[in-house]
């Protein structure tokens, strides 16, 4: 087993115990921390997966505005956070049972799907710079210019559609 | 090398725990975390397939990309709707928000 | 290759060959040796730390017209050793109802996230943790977790000046992070690189000289990030006591403490490296890299100095004001800054040197002057307004 496997196994328990936390603890401050944890494994995910970009950019906007944003909204509700009475619904076995089935379903299909065998990452090429590759990728009229834009005009709507709906009128 | 297999299955399990978190927690804050946990099972999912896949084409790590942009979206306005409906009905417990029942 | 020109590869090449020897794994080699650079130079950062603390005690003494500590040894350097055996023999109390565990991790992450920063600082062309491509954004990822550890110390301290010091803080970190990222991209733009090495390499000119603006900005947001005089929302001493770390005590605020006073320094030399030519001064790099590290460390030291300065001389702006200038001035200056540093870096690329340089440098002038003319503008207006009206005339007629 090489020194990257051993990490990896270490981060994927890590992410998957704190993501468990996340979904089950009655404390939603604690909730949202234990995302955080989450999130940072994730992050490591990438790191290993020679996605440095997408790793700093999971730290910058996952932890750096969304957790942020999570804690802030639990904060300003605080009235349910002291609430360590029901937190999970009646039929929370049958969530259980759709989660279990999900995955035993995903687990199942990955078995049994043949491109698994023959994957097998080959070293980036020398001097191959992923983030460049990556920024001309996102503005090249030829690659994804236009979903760009529409994620451009979709964080604005949402910025707009924000503020409208929290805003307090007096 | 650490093989695909696992990067899968790591999504897989990710992925599972999240749909927990939504069907189950009442509390739409709650749930909103389950939805993050799962639209990041998706990110490692992408981000596995392009190593794994053809590195020249960056079509993976601009997916997720998009997928962050649209996580944020989501966030700000599911968080600022929770906000509002707590003003005006003083809960954000998911099941008692039943006004369009009668 | 030898010890005086590349000092770390040197040494970790014998280390290696050492354990290598007593028949370790390479594997597991590198890891130990990676564990061991991490562990010195978090070593050597605490313990110029230690010498912040005299220094940051001894200018503002200077700045107040005072002598500052003088007494234990010479010029007072003893000082800082006695404030830590203070601090570390003090009774370490943890508030009723605090949330034990986010409350004891926050202090720690709070450090961390600034020691962090070092692993990306090149410090001589061949002594850095890691020249990473996309630098820049680690430095705002690392001060996202600094804004965590904020909140987190605010919220689990259970105490309501915590909490409101917490919240002005993240209202503060999270808005002037846009400045921020933005004027970073100018170096950016500039040396076509995210990676601090490659944009210490490419300022043959310094970055000041082409963008005065953008360092002025990149100064601003670094003080707001700081949490610095006059933007110190987080402790504002008359308002809320202490702001989120009023219930630390001991060695646990201490830790605080000492991460600010890091974080003025590492911001120091973040503007050295992406303004002021980083280990660069005339070719007196070359002589090697302690040289190199040397004048990087006295650029960053001067930069702490302007901080510092600023700090001690300026007081606090009210906290809507401070928002108000973020949304309303820095950001839409920062962008429209942006766009015409690419603007003109596009244009004049190929022309010759000086024509590149004036160009630059006279278009931020007439930015900022514009900028400057709208505000003064806005407020003669604003202004007028008031005293056509008056403010006793108008609570009269709101009450009407």
């Amino acid at each position: 087993m090489t020194i990257a496997q051993i990490i990896f196994l270490i981060v994927a328990a890590g992410t998957l115990a704190s993501a468990v936390i996340v979904v089950t603890t009655p404390n939603l401050v604690h909730a949202a921390l234990w995302l955080v944890s989450t999130l940072f494994g994730v992050a490591v995910v990438f790191a290993l997966l020679n996605a440095g970009f997408l790793a700093v950019v999971q730290v910058v906007v996952y932890i750096g505005a969304i957790a942020i944003l999570f804690i802030f909204a639990v904060m300003l509700t605080r009235r349910e956070q002291r609430d360590f009475g029901q937190q999970m619904n009646r039929f929370w076995w049958l969530g259980a049972l759709v989660a279990v089935a999900t995955f035993a379903g995903l687990a199942a299909m990955l078995q049994s799907w043949s491109g698994l065998s023959g994957a097998a990452a080959a070293d980036l090429p020398i001097g191959f710079d992923s983030v460049g590759a990556l920024g001309d990728a996102l503005i090249s009229p030829q690659a994804f210019v236009l979903p760009f834009e529409v994620a451009s005009v979709l964080l604005l709507a949402a910025l707009v559609g924000a503020v409208y709906v929290a805003f307090n009128r007096k | 090398m650490i093989p695909l297999s696992w990067y899968l299955m790591l999504a897989a399990g990710l992925f599972s725990i999240g749909l927990f978190g939504v069907l189950v927690r009442r509390n739409a804050i709650a749930i909103l975390l389950g939805i993050e946990l799962m639209l990041n099972a998706v990110n490692v999912n992408l981000a596995a397939f392009w190593r794994y896949g053809d590195v020249k084409n960056m079509a993976g790590q601009v997916f997720a990309i998009i997928v962050f942009a649209v996580a944020a979206a989501e966030v700000a306005v599911g968080l600022a709707l929770v906000i509002s409906v707590y003003r005006r009905r003083n809960t954000v417990a998911a099941d008692e928000l039943d006004m369009l029942k009668w | 290759m030898n010890l005086w020109n590349d000092p770390v590869h040197v040494i970790a090449d014998w280390l290696g060959g050492l354990l290598g020897g007593l028949g370790m794994p390479p594997a597991v080699a590198t890891v130990l040796l990676a564990l061991l650079g991490i562990v010195i130079l978090a070593s050597a950062l605490m313990v110029l730390d230690i010498f912040l603390v005299w220094v940051e005690r001894k200018v503002v003494a200077r700045f107040q017209d005072r002598l500052g500590p003088n007494r234990v040894g010479p010029y007072g350097l003893i000082q800082p050793f006695a404030d830590i055996i203070k601090l570390i023999i003090k009774e370490d109390i943890t508030p009723d109802g605090a949330d034990k565990p986010v409350f004891n991790l926050a202090p720690l992450l709070s450090l961390m996230s600034v020691l962090i920063l070092w692993a990306i600082i090149p410090l001589a062309p061949l002594v850095l943790g890691v020249d990473l491509n996309v630098s820049l954004l680690y430095l705002v990822a690392a001060g996202a977790i600094g804004t965590l550890s904020i909140i987190m110390a605010g919220w689990a301290s259970n105490n309501k000046y915590a909490l409101i010091g917490a919240y002005r803080q993240v209202a503060v970190l999270v808005s002037f992070e846009i400045p921020m990222i933005t004027t970073l991209l100018i170096p950016t733009v500039l040396s076509g690189s995210m990676g601090l090495k490659a944009i210490t390499e490419s300022q043959g000119i310094w970055y000041v000289v082409l963008s005065p603006l953008g360092a002025f900005i990149f100064l601003t947001a670094a003080i707001a990030e700081l949490g610095r005089t006059p933007f110190d929302m987080n402790e504002a001493e008359s308002e809320i006591v202490a702001g989120f770390h009023i219930e630390y005590t001991g060695m646990k605020f201490g830790l605080f403490y000492a991460g600010e006073l890091l974080h003025a320094f590492t911001f120091g030399g973040f503007l050295a490296i992406l303004f002021f030519g980083g280990y660069r001064l005339f070719g007196l790099e070359n002589l090697g890299p302690a040289v190199a590290a040397a004048i990087l460390l006295a650029k960053a030291m001067i930069g702490y100095w302007v901080i510092m300065w600023i700090k001690y001389t300026l007081m606090r702006i009210r906290i809507d004001h401070m928002l108000t200038f973020n949304w309303k001035f820095l950001t839409p200056l920062a962008f429209t800054l942006l766009m015409v540093t690419a603007l003109v870096n596009a244009l004049l690329r190929d022309s010759g040197t000086g024509v590149y340089v004036a160009g630059m440098f006279f278009s931020n002038v007439l930015l900022g002057w514009i900028a400057l003319e709208i505000a003064r503008r806005h407020a003669r207006s604003a202004r007028d307004k008031h005293e056509r009206t008056g403010p006793v005339l108008e609570t009269v007629r709101r009450q009407a």
